[in-house]
């Protein structure tokens, strides 16, 4: 079987080229088979490449964001772009803004290097609709190049009325708008003022505005058939409850996927949310408003909430291997490499969903009550294959009577750094475990397996390599064995 | 009379840049800077001064002192 594990890594065209003569089936469109029974065939392929719009394509397809559009309309309590920093990872944090042309130079050096790539994205630092010109100038030049790159836009809403009908003629078929409120009193808390034909607005009244503008934004979205992707902040104590509100208009306005983030407000960034002590939320609070809003409109649980320059696969981060001053200065686009890529996915994926929809069966078929939470280290192609130590991230499913569901993902500090294995990050890993059963990964070693074991989590590399949801279906059969069929609890209960 | 950038605060995001109605404004070096001769402070053309009301960090783009 052709395995991706093997060909990501290898950037080397003709290796990639090796591989797809060893693989089986010769067609591409094998890979159609991934499109899951409740979707409509023309919304797949509008998101079957698209990371953050498909859980499923994230695993293969890498996003980029280009920071073009410094500036903003609106001021938001859990902003404040005057501290950009190279290590923090989180919306609105770039390291160095971009010009139209620079933006092109970027793009084309990365897609040429990133076989994953397959969307451009415009999220800031501020504005997208609101920085207007240079959002545009990036989207015709970058398209001329490379034709079929996809292109995504996130925006807080304001200026997007007036743009819609030309992201539709440019091509643009994805749009983030970031909706934390559908009551201007609670938005009062959240935007302390905005900036509407030429004044600025404060209070209730700038809030009411700008509720007004997002809504008349989805809906003429909607009728023009461009998926929009919901980003809500979840602040605890002033719109956690209110998200579920939010929810049922934004579903109500035909809106494709609601993503509900965790407020990142640590002090040092300078925001009014964290010089003011607000804290976020915790990860189990999350999933637990996650969990009430299921059945709404549909929940996006894989955002990694990435900087305004983020290059790569999502919970990855490649923006410093192309920095400026890194970039040629003249630009040639090859399409090979994206080309052959593309190839291999639509092969393994198809064999990939195979996998998982027989897993899923089997889950929901042997487990009747409880739940049992796994979390995986993988670097990508849906596999458990990366080794605990040099996880920086863990991808965490549930198993229970709905079969397995991908419900989100822990960000850890790397356990192991330079083949040493330091103590107190275990314990920031153990606490980033928080609710977690079992941990997959493609290889442990004993001390962190038995610190692990100690505080209640079971750690095993048994399935290295195999797809996740075989490997889950593996563990509820290891873990529950014959009697499977009565309760599926953790461990220790 | 005049608005100026405090340039030490501002983050160069442009905003003023563009809402300006006298073309008063340009990127020079780090920085944004108001040409004291261009800048009208919006009389005739609106009731704020738009660089100020648009600016994202405060007390960043204030009236020239005499």
């Amino acid at each position: 079987m052709l395995s991706l594990d093997a060909i990501s890594s290898v950037i080397d065209l003709d290796a990639m080229r090796a591989k797809l003569d060893e693989g089986g089936c010769k067609s591409s469109s094998c890979g159609s088979s991934a499109k899951p029974d409740d979707m409509e065939a023309d919304i797949w392929e509008k998101i079957k490449d698209h990371p953050c719009y498909s859980e499923e394509a994230h695993h293969y397809f890498a996003r980029m964001h280009v920071a073009v559009a410094p500036a903003c309309n609106i001021q938001c309590n859990y902003c404040n772009r005057k501290y950009d920093c190279a290590n923090e990872s989180r919306p609105g944090v770039v390291s160095e803004k971009l010009t139209p042309d620079q933006a092109l130079r970027k793009v084309v050096t990365v897609a040429n290097e990133v076989p994953q790539l397959s969307v451009l994205g415009i999220a800031g630092p501020g504005d997208a609709c609101y920085d207007w010109k240079k959002t545009k100038a990036t989207f015709k030049e970058v398209s001329k190049y490379i034709p079929d790159i996809k292109l995504c836009i996130s925006t807080n809403g304001l200026a997007l009325p007036e743009h819609v009908d030309e992201l539709m003629d440019m091509n643009v078929d994805h749009v983030t708008i970031t909706i934390n409120m559908v009551d201007p009193e609670i938005g009062a808390k959240i935007y302390p003022w905005i900036f509407y034909k030429h004044k600025r607005y404060t209070g209730i009244e700038a809030s009411q505005i700008l509720h007004e503008r997002q809504m008349q934004g989805l809906e003429m979205l909607t009728a023009r058939g461009i998926l929009t992707k919901i980003n809500s902040v979840m602040i605890p104590g002033v719109n956690d409850d209110h998200l579920v509100e939010v929810n049922k208009w934004v579903k109500e306005r035909g809106a494709f996927l609601h993503n509900v983030m965790p407020l990142i407000s640590e002090a040092e960034h300078g925001t009014h949310f964290g010089l003011t002590g607000q804290r976020g939320p915790t990860a189990m609070e999350l999933k637990a408003l996650q969990d009430e809003l299921d059945g709404g409109a549909k929940l996006m649980r894989h955002c990694r909430q990435c900087r305004a320059d983020a290059v790569g696969l999502l919970g990855e981060d490649r923006g410093q291997e192309f920095t400026l001053d890194q970039l040629p200065e003249e630009i040639h686009y090859d399409p090979a490499k994206r080309e052959a890529y593309r190839e291999v996915v639509a092969r393994e994926r198809g064999d990939h969903v195979a996998a998982k929809s027989v897993a899923i069966a089997a889950v929901k078929d042997v487990v009747e009550t409880g739940s049992l939470l796994v979390a995986v280290a993988t670097k990508g192609g849906g596999r458990v294959n990366e080794h605990f130590g040099h996880a920086k991230e863990f991808q965490v499913y549930e198993a229970s009577p709905k079969g397995i569901v991908f419900v989100g993902h822990r960000k850890v500090e790397q356990y192991c750094l330079g083949g040493f294995g330091e103590d107190a990050t275990l314990d920031g890993v153990i606490a980033a475990l928080e609710g977690v059963d079992v941990v997959l990964c493609a290889k442990i070693g004993d001390c962190p397996k038995d610190q692990l074991t100690a505080a209640g989590i079971r750690a095993t590399d048994a399935h290295a390599h195999d797809y996740i949801e075989t490997a889950i279906f593996a563990l509820v059969m290891e873990t529950f064995g014959a009697d499977a069929g009565a309760e599926l609890a953790p461990m220790s209960a | 009379m005049a608005f100026q950038i405090v340039a030490s605060q501002c983050t160069a995001c442009g905003a003023c840049e563009f809402e300006c109605p006298s073309a008063a404004i340009k990127f020079k070096g780090e920085t944004y800077i108001i040409d004291p001769k261009k800048c009208t402070e919006c009389e005739g053309a609106f009731d704020t001064q738009q660089c100020a009301a648009v600016c994202p960090v405060p007390k960043t783009c204030i009236p020239v002192k005499h």
